[in-house]
């Protein structure tokens, strides 16, 4: 039983890793209807800025951790969604009366630019952090085994909490949440309307881009190191989650992202950690045979 | 912007389009077509099946950008547009003509307080300071979103679905969702508001009321309208001004009792020639 809610907590946390990159994924299908490969490599930038952001602002001589973790976020996040807006605005804009697959295919491209940008600017090495957010509680203790949450665990479900309100609020209270709805059902019409479709698509990516800032600074927190490549399995993992969960859904992207987590910890923790990829992976083609819109998907209505 | 000065002569027209071709491949959809709208009148263009109305409105509202002419819109203040080289969402914003479609274009997915609040995005989105205002939630945003939400339920109530506000624009029954559209064109404030057969699949009942809420949208808020309608007890009541086409030219225009009694009219709805529709007419009379 403690063994089980030990492995309950680290299930939920890196859930909600996946979540907020699952969202990004669902976001963009729902506006424009492509994968935005790159999205997992945006993660892996986001990750990159949280680091040099640290190291700069320990070398300038701040300790004081608050400050600096929320320093850290505001500039992973927007630094990150410089990024989103930019692959957007070069990769995917200029071909969005293409034919179908040509924006897909783009941000294939894409992700490999941006990991191998990485690589070379940052180098192969994985990049370790010393350990910034230390301590925990032990919850409980039974027949020698301690239940462990840490104060980085708290900070990540907290962060991710938070930042789903506030994203809910965004998309169903008010303007901008608004537009990007009626974007993602008749663009023409919003235009038509008035909108500015490019721009509240650019939102989009501006927000999913930020939201994977986070994760990415996030997991620098919680593994203590980032690499170049880290951006392709994370990404994959998200994808799936979002599909899961049923791609251009919200609450999807983030009960995709938890099933995911928990399912493989659970697997890691119960049978092998080599064959965990195999179980989440198994788990998304039963669901998809099963439920093939995913959990919260709706049916795909035909547009007239 | 394109904004150049009026010619005095053109000043009572709100809309006036000459020369306008539009060619797909080998097909004239439209051969130089001049009509025009006036300001603060319902203006109707009619023909039989294929005779380019729909094709006009697209050129109208940057849907298609016509092989050759000139589409030139006038707002009161003098000001005035070249459609044609406006693109998407300009024609809205910056020239404030509006459209409705043929086959119901609503957001489905939104309630139809929302559909209303969509079209007023280019009020909200000066006042919310292009958004960062108002995540914020500057005051000055606040006043605009309750403007907002005050123009909606003004239509809504106009169009008696405020007790429906909440429901899903797609759950509405028909005739409501035509009636929805239509206060969704008004919410974006428009100069000139297109209409593509309003009055398509609606009964008589609901037919009459559309009238009455076009001609209080002409009275009350001095808007110009154009209209293609195939229902000809909306054309003939409440036009002030017909435009027929066929084949993609102009054959008449007048008064509604004038383009009634044109034999020309008569014998492109009936697709026969002139002396056929002559006798027709004698024959009914």
């Amino acid at each position: 039983m403690a063994y089980f809610s030990q492995q309950l907590i680290n299930g939920v946390v890196l859930g909600s890793i996946y979540g907020l990159i699952a969202i990004g994924y669902t976001m963009v299908y729902g506006i424009v209807g492509m994968i935005n490969f790159a999205h997992g490599d945006i993660f892996m930038i986001g990750g990159f800025v949280a680091l040099i952001t640290f190291l700069i602002l320990v070398s300038i001589g701040l300790t004081f951790v608050p400050v600096i973790l929320l320093l850290v976020l505001l500039v992973a996040m927007a630094m990150t969604a410089l990024y989103g807006w930019s692959v957007e605005r070069i990769a995917y804009r200029p071909l969005r009366h293409s034919f179908r697959l040509a924006p897909m295919l783009s941000a294939i491209g894409m992700s490999f630019a941006l990991s191998n940008f990485a690589q070379v600017a940052q180098g192969a090495r994985v990049k370790p952090v010393p350990p910034i957010v230390t301590g925990g509680y032990t919850l409980f203790e039974r027949s020698g085994f301690a239940v462990q949450l840490s104060n980085i665990q708290i900070i990540v479900v907290i962060t991710t909490l938070v930042l789903l309100a506030l994203f809910t609020y965004l998309v169903s209270r008010t303007r901008l949440g608004r537009d990007m709805r009626a974007c993602e059902q008749d663009q023409t019409m919003a235009a038509l309307l008035g909108v500015d479709v490019d721009r509240t698509i650019s939102m989009t990516f501006v927000i999913g881009a930020a939201l994977a800032a986070v994760a990415g600074m996030m997991y620098l927190l919680y593994y203590g190191l980032v690499d170049f490549f880290m951006g392709f399995v994370a990404g994959i993992k998200a994808f799936t989650a979002a599909v899961l969960g049923g791609i251009g859904s919200l609450p999807g992207a983030m009960l995709g992202g938890l099933s995911i987590g928990l399912i493989e910890t659970m697997w890691s923790a119960y049978f092998s950690v080599e064959y965990k990829d195999v179980a989440a992976f198994s788990i998304l083609i039963v669901v998809l045979i099963f439920l093939p819109t995913g959990l919260l998907g709706r049916p795909e209505v035909e547009k007239v | 912007m394109s904004a150049v000065p009026a010619s005095s002569a053109a000043h009572d027209d709100i809309l006036a389009v000459s020369g306008l071709t539009m060619r797909f491949g080998g097909i004239v959809a439209i051969n130089d077509l001049s009509f025009t709208a006036r300001r603060g009148e319902i203006s109707a263009l009619i023909g039989p099946n294929g005779a380019g109305k729909t094709t006009v409105f697209n050129c109208i509202t940057g849907f298609y950008k016509p092989t050759s002419g000139d589409i030139r819109l006038t707002h009161s203040d003098g000001k005035s547009y070249v459609l044609q080289s406006l693109n998407d969402f300009r024609i809205c914003k910056v020239a404030k003509v509006a459209r409705t479609f043929q086959n119901i274009r609503l957001f489905p997915g939104l309630t139809a307080l929302e559909n209303l609040m969509v079209a007023q995005h280019n009020a909200l989105m000066r006042a919310s300071g292009f958004t960062l205002m108002g995540l914020l939630g500057m005051p000055g945003w606040r006043t605009a979103e309750k403007a907002a939400i005050d123009l909606s339920s003004y239509w809504l109530e106009r169009i008696g679905l405020f007790d429906r506000a909440d429901e899903a624009a797609g759950n509405l029954p028909y005739g409501d969702q035509r009636r929805l559209e239509i206060a969704r064109a008004m919410c974006t404030e428009p100069a000139l508001l297109c209409l593509d057969e309003p009055a398509a699949g609606l009964n008589a009942r609901e037919s009459g009321e559309l009238n009455e809420l076009l001609l209080s949208i002409r009275d009350d808020r001095g808007a110009s309208i154009l209209l293609i309608e195939h229902d000809m007890s909306v054309v003939m009541e409440i036009s002030d001004h017909v435009t027929v086409l066929d084949y993609g030219v102009k054959i008449a225009g007048g008064t509604p009792q004038q383009v009634r009694d044109d034999p020309k009219v008569i014998a492109a709805y009936l697709g026969t020639d002139e002396e056929t529709a002559l006798a027709v007419m004698e024959g009914d009379a």
